[in-house]
C-alpha cells in the first residue's frame, strides 16, 4: 500500500479552485517532486496535506490513517514534517532550541516531571540536546548551536529548517522549494543532503521545486500541476518530453514554435 | 574629553564589577545602605540606596554562594528588621513583591507565549475575592443589602485556613484562566487583546454587581474585615528578643504582620521563579516561545496550539490567584476598585519596562514602577507641598512657589510619567531594562553521527 495516497482532493478559496481533484500517491522510500508554474496550487496542496487547510472534497491517507479533519499538530505527530517556502524559523531561539522544538512530538516528559526535574526529565533533555546537536552537524552546520536562528546566513537557515523537521523523526519529509535562493554550490550540497536523508534514514521525501536542474537531478518521479490540476506524472525523462508540460511552462504558442 | 571620561568610567565600573573589587563594592553598598536607613528611617533616598544594593549584589561577577548569602541576608533579615523602624518601607516591599509576582505571571502569557492579555488583573481579583468571601463574614450576609451589615456575625472559617486558600487560589485562578481562555485563544494579536480587556472588565463589573440577588461581593462597598492568619506568639517574642534592640521599640503582633506578609510574598515569588524557570526550560517553555515566534511553524512542528496557550493562561493566572489571596488578607479589605483596567496596564508596563520574557527584568520593572509611584512621585509631591508653604522663589524665573497652582502635583501625573518612560524605552531600549537572553548550552564540540 502506498505511504501517502490522495484521491480527488479539492481546495477552493471563494470562487477559485486552488487544488482541483488532485489524486496522487507516494511509496515509502521514494523521492518525488511536484512542479508547476507559479500559482499552480503546489503549496496549497502541501498545506492541505499537513492540515493547515481543510479540503472541500477528497480523501487523504497517510500510513494507514485518514488525514481529513486532523489538525496540523496531529498530522505532524503521525510522522509528516515539513519546511516552508519562505523560511519560518523561530528567530529569537537558538539553533539547538529550534531543533528541540522540532522534537516536540517525540518528547514524553510531563509538566510535573519538568517541575520536579525528575531523573527521566533530565535524561530525556540531555539525550534530546545531544541528538539536536548531531542533527545540526548532519545537515552540515558548524558550531552554531547557541546562535540565534535569525542571525544565521540564508543558506544556514535553510539547513536549520531541515534539521528541525528531522527532529520529529518523520516518515515523510515535505520540502517546499528547499533550494530557492541558493547558489549552485549550495544547491548541489542540498541535493546530496536530501539523498543522504533518504538513503541513510529511510525517510520518504516529497518536494516542491522550481529549479529544473534540481528536479531532474534528484526526483525518481515527478508530478506536474497546472491550474490546480495534475496534468502529468512520470519519470524525469518522460516529463521532459511531455507536450502538456512544455505548454504549461512556455505557453501554447511558444511550445508549438519550439516544436 | 567627554568620551575620554566615559571610557575611563566604563573601565572603572568594569573593574569594580569583577574580582576582589566586586566583593568590596557589594559589602560597602549594603553596609552604607543599612546604616543610612538605620540612622534616618524617614529618608526615601537612604531606603533606595539600601534597596539598590540588592541590584549591585546581583550585577557583580562574584562567587554565587557569596551573592546568595548577601541577598538572603538583605532580603530576609536587614530589610524586615529595619522596616520595623518605618513600617512604610515594608509596605513598599510588599507592594513590590505583589506586583513582581503579577508581572512574572503576566510575563508567561505575554513574554513567553506572546499572547497580549489586557485583562490580567481579573485573575488577581478571582484570588482576592475567593479569600474575601470565605475568610470573612460575607457568607452570613448573603441575604442582606450591601452596606447594611452590623458586623456581629462570626467568621465563616478559621483564620488559618488562609494557608489552604493560597493553594485553592492557585487552582481556582488557573481554572478561570482556562475557562476564559477557551473561547478567546483562537484569536490572534489585537483581537485577543481586545477580548481579554473585555473579560477583565467583566470580572470587575461582576464584583461590583454581585451584591444581588445574593450578596456575594458586597458590591462597591467591598468586603471587610477579612481575616489574617494568626502569627504564633513565640515568633513575636523571638523577634523582639533578637532584634528588639535594633528596632528600638517593642514590636507588636500588628506590626509584625507587615514582616509576615512581606516574607510570605517572597516565598511565593521564589516558588514562582522556580516554576517559571523550570517550565521555560522544558518542552512546554520551548513550545510557548515557538508559538510567540511563528504560530504556523509551531503547529507544523506538532505543537498543539490551543492546549499550549491554555497552559500559558492557566500558569499566569495561577500566580495572580495566589497573590490575590495574599493581597486580600494583607489589606483585610477588598473592593472592585483594586482591579481596574489601569491595574492590568500597570502590570503590563512593568513587564515591558523590565524586559519582556526576562525574569530578573520584570522583577526590576515591578520595583521601578512601585518605587516611582510610592516614593519618587509622592516624595516630589510632598516636597512641592512644603515649598508652597514657604516664601521661596523658583530660581531664575523668580516666581514664588506659593503661586504654583495646586493642580500641579507630581503624584497625579503618574500615568503621564509612565507614558513618557515607555515612549523613551521604546526608542532607546526596546527590549527592556534587562533584556531576555536565550540559555547558552554547553554543547559537545564534536560528536560522530
Amino acid at each position: 500500500m502506498a505511504l501517502l495516497e490522495t484521491t480527488g482532493v479539492v481546495k477552493r478559496f471563494g470562487g477559485l479552485t486552488a487544488v482541483d481533484r488532485m489524486s496522487f500517491s507516494l511509496d515509502k522510500g521514494e523521492i518525488v517532486s511536484i512542479i508547476g508554474p507559479n500559482g499552480a496550487g503546489k503549496t496549497t496542496f502541501f498545506n492541505t496535506l499537513t492540515g493547515i487547510y481543510k479540503p472541500e472534497e477528497g480523501e487523504l491517507h497517510f500510513d494507514g490513517h485518514s488525514l481529513v479533519g486532523l489538525r496540523p499538530d496531529q498530522v505532524a505527530a503521525l510522522g509528516v514534517s515539513r519546511t516552508f517556502q519562505n523560511i519560518r524559523l523561530f528567530g529569537s531561539m537558538t539553533v539547538v532550541e529550534n531543533i528541540l522544538v522540532g522534537m516536540h512530538v517525540r518528547l514524553k516528559q510531563s509538566v510535573p516531571q519538568a517541575l520536579l526535574r525528575a531523573g527521566f526529565f533530565k535524561r530525556e533533555e540531555a539525550a534530546a540536546e545531544k541528538r539536536a546537536n548531531s542533527l545540526m552537524r548532519y545537515v552540515g552546520l558548524g558550531e552554531v548551536g547557541n546562535e540565534l536562528a535569525k542571525n544565521l546566513p540564508y543558506g544556514a537557515q535553510r539547513r536549520v529548517e531541515i534539521a528541525r523537521a528531522l527532529g520529529a523523526d518523520p516518515i515523510l519529509l515535505l520540502l517546499d522549494e528547499p533550494t530557492a535562493g541558493m547558489n549552485p554550490q549550495e544547491t548541489a550540497e542540498a541535493i546530496r543532503l536530501f539523498r543522504r536523508i533518504r538513503d541513510e534514514k529511510g525517510i520518504t521525501i516529497l518536494l516542491i521545486e522550481h529549479d529544473m536542474r534540481v528536479v531532474m537531478n534528484i526526483s525518481e518521479r515527478i508530478s506536474v500541476m497546472d491550474y490546480g490540476e495534475k496534468i502529468a506524472e512520470g519519470s524525469p525523462d518522460e516529463i521532459r518530453r511531455n507536450q502538456r508540460v512544455i505548454e504549461a511552462y512556455l505557453g501554447r504558442e511558444a511550445a508549438t514554435r519550439v516544436a | 574629553m567627554i568620551s575620554g571620561a566615559a571610557s575611563l568610567l566604563r573601565r572603572w565600573s568594569a573593574a569594580a564589577l569583577r574580582g576582589p573589587g566586586a566583593y568590596l563594592l557589594v559589602g560597602l553598598h549594603a553596609t552604607i545602605g543599612t546604616l543610612l536607613v538605620y540612622s534616618s528611617p524617614r529618608s526615601a533616598i537612604s531606603f533606595l540606596i539600601l534597596l539598590s544594593s540588592l541590584g549591585t549584589a546581583l550585577a557583580v561577577k562574584a562567587n554565587a554562594a557569596f551573592k546568595l548569602v548577601v541577598i538572603l541576608l538583605l532580603a530576609l533579615v536587614v530589610m524586615p528588621v529595619l522596616g520595623m523602624r518605618n513600617i512604610f518601607y515594608l509596605e513598599i516591599l510588599f507592594q513590590i513583591s505583589v506586583f513582581a509576582a503579577l508581572a512574572l505571571g503576566l510575563n508567561i502569557v505575554v513574554g513567553f507565549a506572546g499572547l497580549l492579555d489586557l485583562g490580567y488583573v481579573a485573575f488577581y481579583a478571582v484570588g482576592a475575592y475567593l479569600w474575601a468571601f470565605f475568610g470573612s463574614r460575607q457568607y452570613y450576609y448573603l441575604h442582606t443589602e450591601a452596606g447594611t451589615q452590623t458586623g456581629t456575625a462570626p467568621f465563616l472559617l478559621p483564620a488559618d485556613t488562609f494557608y489552604i486558600f493560597v493553594f485553592l487560589g492557585i487552582i481556582v485562578a488557573a481554572i478561570t484562566g482556562i475557562l476564559l481562555g477557551l473561547p478567546v485563544l483562537r484569536l490572534r494579536g489585537d483581537y485577543l487583546a481586545i477580548v481579554t480587556l473585555g473579560f477583565g472588565e467583566v470580572i470587575r463589573v461582576l464584583a461590583n454587581n454581585l451584591d444581588r440577588p445574593l450578596n456575594f461581593t458586597n458590591g462597591p462597598h467591598g468586603i471587610t474585615p477579612i481575616q489574617r492568619p494568626t502569627i504564633p506568639h513565640f515568633f513575636v517574642d523571638a523577634f523582639n528578643g533578637t532584634f528588639g534592640g535594633l528596632v528600638g521599640k517593642q514590636v507588636r503582633d500588628v506590626d509584625l504582620y507587615n514582616v509576615f506578609f512581606y516574607l510570605f510574598a517572597l516565598v511565593v515569588i521564589a516558588v514562582i521563579i522556580l516554576v517559571t524557570r523550570r517550565l521555560d526550560d522544558s518542552k512546554m517553555g520551548r513550545a510557548w516561545t515557538a508559538i510567540r515566534e511563528d504560530e504556523t511553524a509551531a503547529i507544523a512542528m506538532g505543537i498543539p496550539l490551543v492546549r499550549m496557550k491554555l497552559a500559558a493562561f492557566a500558569a499566569g493566572a495561577s500566580f495572580a490567584g495566589a497573590m490575590g489571596i495574599l493581597f486580600a488578607s494583607n489589606r483585610t479589605f477588598v473592593s472592585p476598585e483594586s482591579f481596574s483596567f489601569l491595574q492590568s496596564i500597570g502590570v503590563l508596563t512593568m513587564v515591558i519596562l523590565g524586559g519582556v520574557g526576562s525574569i530578573p527584568g520584570v522583577i526590576l520593572g515591578a520595583a521601578v514602577v512601585v518605587i516611582l509611584n510610592l516614593q519618587v512621585l509622592q516624595g516630589l509631591s510632598l516636597y512641592l507641598a512644603a515649598l508652597r508653604q514657604s516664601e521661596a522663589l523658583i530660581p531664575i524665573l523668580n516666581f514664588p512657589w506659593k503661586s504654583v497652582p495646586n493642580q500641579f502635583d507630581p503624584a497625579k501625573y503618574q500615568r503621564l510619567v509612565f507614558g513618557i518612560i515607555l515612549v523613551l524605552m521604546m526608542i532607546f531600549r526596546p527590549a527592556g531594562l534587562i533584556p531576555a537572553a536565550r540559555r547558552q548550552r554547553e554543547l559537545a564540540k564534536d560528536e560522530g553521527y
